[in-house]
């Protein structure tokens, strides 16, 4: 593979904190605490699973961290700079160039071809059109897509369409990947396909993975950390050593 | 997001949902088709009328009459200048001192008289006038049958259609069709008219002439009044039948029968002027009801009327016409233009409208686009650029569209002036100003048209619109 490793944050070194982290909701007469006074650390390259049941506020802080949305009150402090005290403008910037996100419902645009998707990032940072193909085509290759690069996402299943994903949130080179149930509407063969290049961006390109998860089965296998939500608060926060390693998975790349 | 990239998202986001961005375009179109038509119409139409004038040689041409003439143009200077029996006398000497003004082409008298014309030996009143041989360029005479007169002495008559139909009985009944010039050319061309006038002759004079007391008073010089009034009669053969009618500016006085105006002032025919200037005739030395001056230049026409006045003459130019006509054309344009813009504000709604509908249908790629790095602006500029898309493709459709009903209007209408045997017009253009104009504006309003959507767009928030399925 020729993608350069990501070599920003060393390992090792606090790459998200939050503090006090609050995102309510105000719906009519009540207040809906979806987030309600979260602090939290991940160091760089750090593997992070965020646990709990529906609707326990895990969403909403990964949208934090990913500067989706602002909080309410409290702070999110990325690499150094206050997510809070962004402008709208250095938010998009710092999304582009700083998080790569993937979702359960894959989220890529239906009207594109994989590689016009997988490049979209790349037309935002402005990037010149020739080094965006050769960019995109490996990218695509990575997660083993190159054949179905002008496939549209409807033609793919669904374990290709999160490759491809990822495939796009990997293209900027982004120190933060984070990711919002990636395997939920997926098998578990196909899921378990996902996770393993998850782990692999971890280990080998050095990005920190934040990954929110339902599934306790699936964060013990990967997750070299578990933190626990319940309504909006951070109820555990515990060291896991991950059982899945990386030569003894079957299935890996496709 | 670079403009080749926006360029290219847009017109994939247009290709999307093809029927509803075509109607909206094709909406645009008409209201870009409307305004051109209507400005081409306009403009067409001005130049129409400029190049008549200019043709007709109405606007290198200035009308001058002595301020003795009481039934002058009736303007303010005349209460402030000399009292009219005080002033200039429009004769010969006076006609050639303005032709010797610089820029002036020629200055030749008007000389119109009522009187019998004999022809199959009926008798016919009606208004002659004479003309310059420099007439001949004068567009009224285009679809002239037969020819302009051989010299300006020459025995001969260009008739107007009107006055051929009345010598030929064939006045056609109010609202039907013309008769064809050429059919009237037939019988006539070549044939000869005898017309009856009155010569005012000196009288062999017992005096010395009058011209010092004359300048003093016009009245005492009746009594020495010695000139007399012979009947003659004077051939003429009709060489011309004009399909057009030279003299419409002149309303109920236009003459229906040209003679050449050397031939003309030889005749020394007696005309209404000739009453009020009664003495003028014992010293046989023309008096002329006015002059038309003809300038080199239409620029000059101001400073050759300057000039005219200050030699103690009225003097009137069709320039004063064309001012108050301009404005009307200008006053015609804006009518015009707002008139076609209204179709176009019309379909900047169907913009709004569709740009808005787009908005709620991908409101979850706007929030990908902007959970992947998309910033506010990127997502407005896309939606900008697709309103200017439709502005655009809508403004070159829309162009060729109005072209194209001019173009049919056009054909229609010269079928139509051809099958009333009269020549074809262009009263339709499409100047490329309008052209670049129409496009642009369509543009201008797409964009603005765009601007509550695409805010609309860019202030989504990106975490809601990734909530919905
Ligand atoms: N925009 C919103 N308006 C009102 N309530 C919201 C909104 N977004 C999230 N919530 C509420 O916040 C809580 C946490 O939601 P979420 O972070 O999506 O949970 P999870 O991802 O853990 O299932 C839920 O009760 C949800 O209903
Ligand atoms: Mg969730």
């Amino acid at each position: 593979m020729t993608t350069a490793p990501v070599i920003s944050a060393a390992r090792g070194t606090i790459a998200i904190r939050s503090e006090n982290l609050c995102r309510h909701y105000r719906m009519g007469e009540t207040l809906i605490r979806a987030v309600d006074g979260v602090s939290l650390e991940v160091r760089a390259g750090e593997f992070v699973a965020l646990l709990g049941s529906s609707g326990s506020g895990k969403s909403s802080v990964l949208n934090l961290i990913a500067g989706l949305d602002r909080p309410t009150s409290g702070s999110v402090i990325v690499q150094d700079r206050d997510l809070a005290k962004l402008s709208r403008e250095e938010l998009a910037k710092y999304r582009l160039h700083v998080v790569g996100m993937v979702f359960q419902s894959f989220n890529l645009i239906a009207s594109m071809t994989l590689a016009e998707n997988v490049e979209l990032p790349l037309r935002f940072a402005e990037v010149d059109r020739s080094k965006r193909v050769s960019l995109a085509r490996e990218a695509l290759e990575r997660v083993g897509l190159r054949a179905r690069m002008d496939h549209r996402p409807s033609e793919l299943s669904g374990g290709e369409q999160q490759r491809a994903a990822l495939a796009r949130a990997l293209i900027n080179r982004p120190q933060l990947l984070l990711a919002d149930e990636p395997t939920g509407n997926l098998d578990s063969h196909t899921g378990t396909e996902i996770m393993d290049m998850v782990r692999e961006f971890n280990e080998q390109l050095g990005m920190t993975v934040v990954m929110v998860t339902h599934e306790r089965a699936l964060a013990e296998r990967y997750a070299q950390r578990m933190i626990f939500l319940a309504d909006g608060k951070l109820i555990d926060d515990r060291a896991n050593v991950p059982t899945a390693t990386t030569a003894g998975v079957p299935g890996g790349r496709a | 997001m670079k403009l080749p990239d926006l360029t290219e998202l847009a017109l994939r986001n247009l290709r999307e949902s093809v029927l509803r961005n075509s109607l909206t375009t094709i909406g645009i179109s008409v209201g870009v088709a409307s305004l051109v038509a209507m400005l081409s119409l306009g403009t067409g139409l001005q130049q129409l009328f400029s190049q008549r004038l200019a043709k007709s040689g109405l606007f290198d041409t200035v009308f001058v009459s002595s301020r003795r003439d009481l039934r002058g143009m009736g303007r303010e200077e005349e209460r402030k200048g000399p009292t009219p029996g005080e002033s200039r006398v429009l004769d010969e000497p006076a006609r050639q001192e303005i032709e010797r003004l610089p820029n002036v082409k020629e200055a030749y008298p008007d000389i119109r008289f009522v009187t019998e014309l004999r022809y199959d030996d009926k008798p016919h009143l009606t208004m002659i006038s004479a003309l310059p041989l420099s007439a001949k360029s004068n567009d009224a005479f285009d679809g002239m049958q037969g020819g302009f007169f051989s010299s300006d002495t020459a025995a001969e008559a260009i008739l107007q259609k009107s006055f051929a139909e009345e010598l030929l009985g064939k006045i056609p009944p109010l609202g039907a069709p013309e008769p064809n010039v050429a059919e009237l050319a037939k019988p006539l061309l070549g044939k000869e008219l005898t017309m009856r006038y009155a010569q005012r002759q000196a009288a062999p004079a017992p005096q010395p002439p009058l011209r010092a007391s004359e300048a003093t008073s016009a009245d005492d010089s009746i009594a020495g009044a010695a000139y007399s009034v012979v009947s003659r009669e004077q051939k003429l053969r009709i060489v011309g039948i004009s399909d057009l009618d030279p003299e419409t500016m002149r309303g109920p006085t236009r003459a229906k029968v040209f003679l050449p105006l050397r031939l003309a002032e030889s005749l020394h025919v007696m005309q209404p002027t000739d009453l009020r200037e009664i003495s003028r005739a014992a010293t046989d030395q023309p008096v002329y009801a006015s002059i038309s001056v003809r300038i080199k230049n239409p620029a000059q026409v101001q400073v050759v009327e300057e000039a005219i006045k200050k030699m103690g003459f009225n003097t009137f130019s069709i320039l004063d016409a064309s001012n108050s006509l301009r404005q009307v054309f200008r006053v015609l344009y804006a009518f015009l233009g707002i008139f076609g813009s209204l179709a176009l504000a019309v379909a900047s709604i169907g913009i709004v409208n569709t740009l808005v509908m787009a908005i709620l249908e991908r409101r979850r790629e706007i929030g990908i686009m902007k959970a992947i790095g998309a910033s506010d602006g990127d997502v407005k500029k896309l939606f900008f650029a697709e309103a200017g898309a439709m502005g655009i493709l809508g403004g070159i459709v829309g162009v060729f569209l109005g072209w194209a009903i001019g173009q049919v209007i056009n054909f229609g209408t010269n079928i139509w002036l051809k099958s009333q045997s009269l020549p074809p017009e262009h009263f339709w253009a499409v100047p490329l100003w309008l052209v670049g104009f129409s496009i642009g504006f369509a543009f201008l309003v797409s964009l603005v048209s765009g601007l509550y959507p695409a805010a609309r767009a860019a202030k989504l928030d990106p975490v809601q619109a990734l909530r919905y399925e």
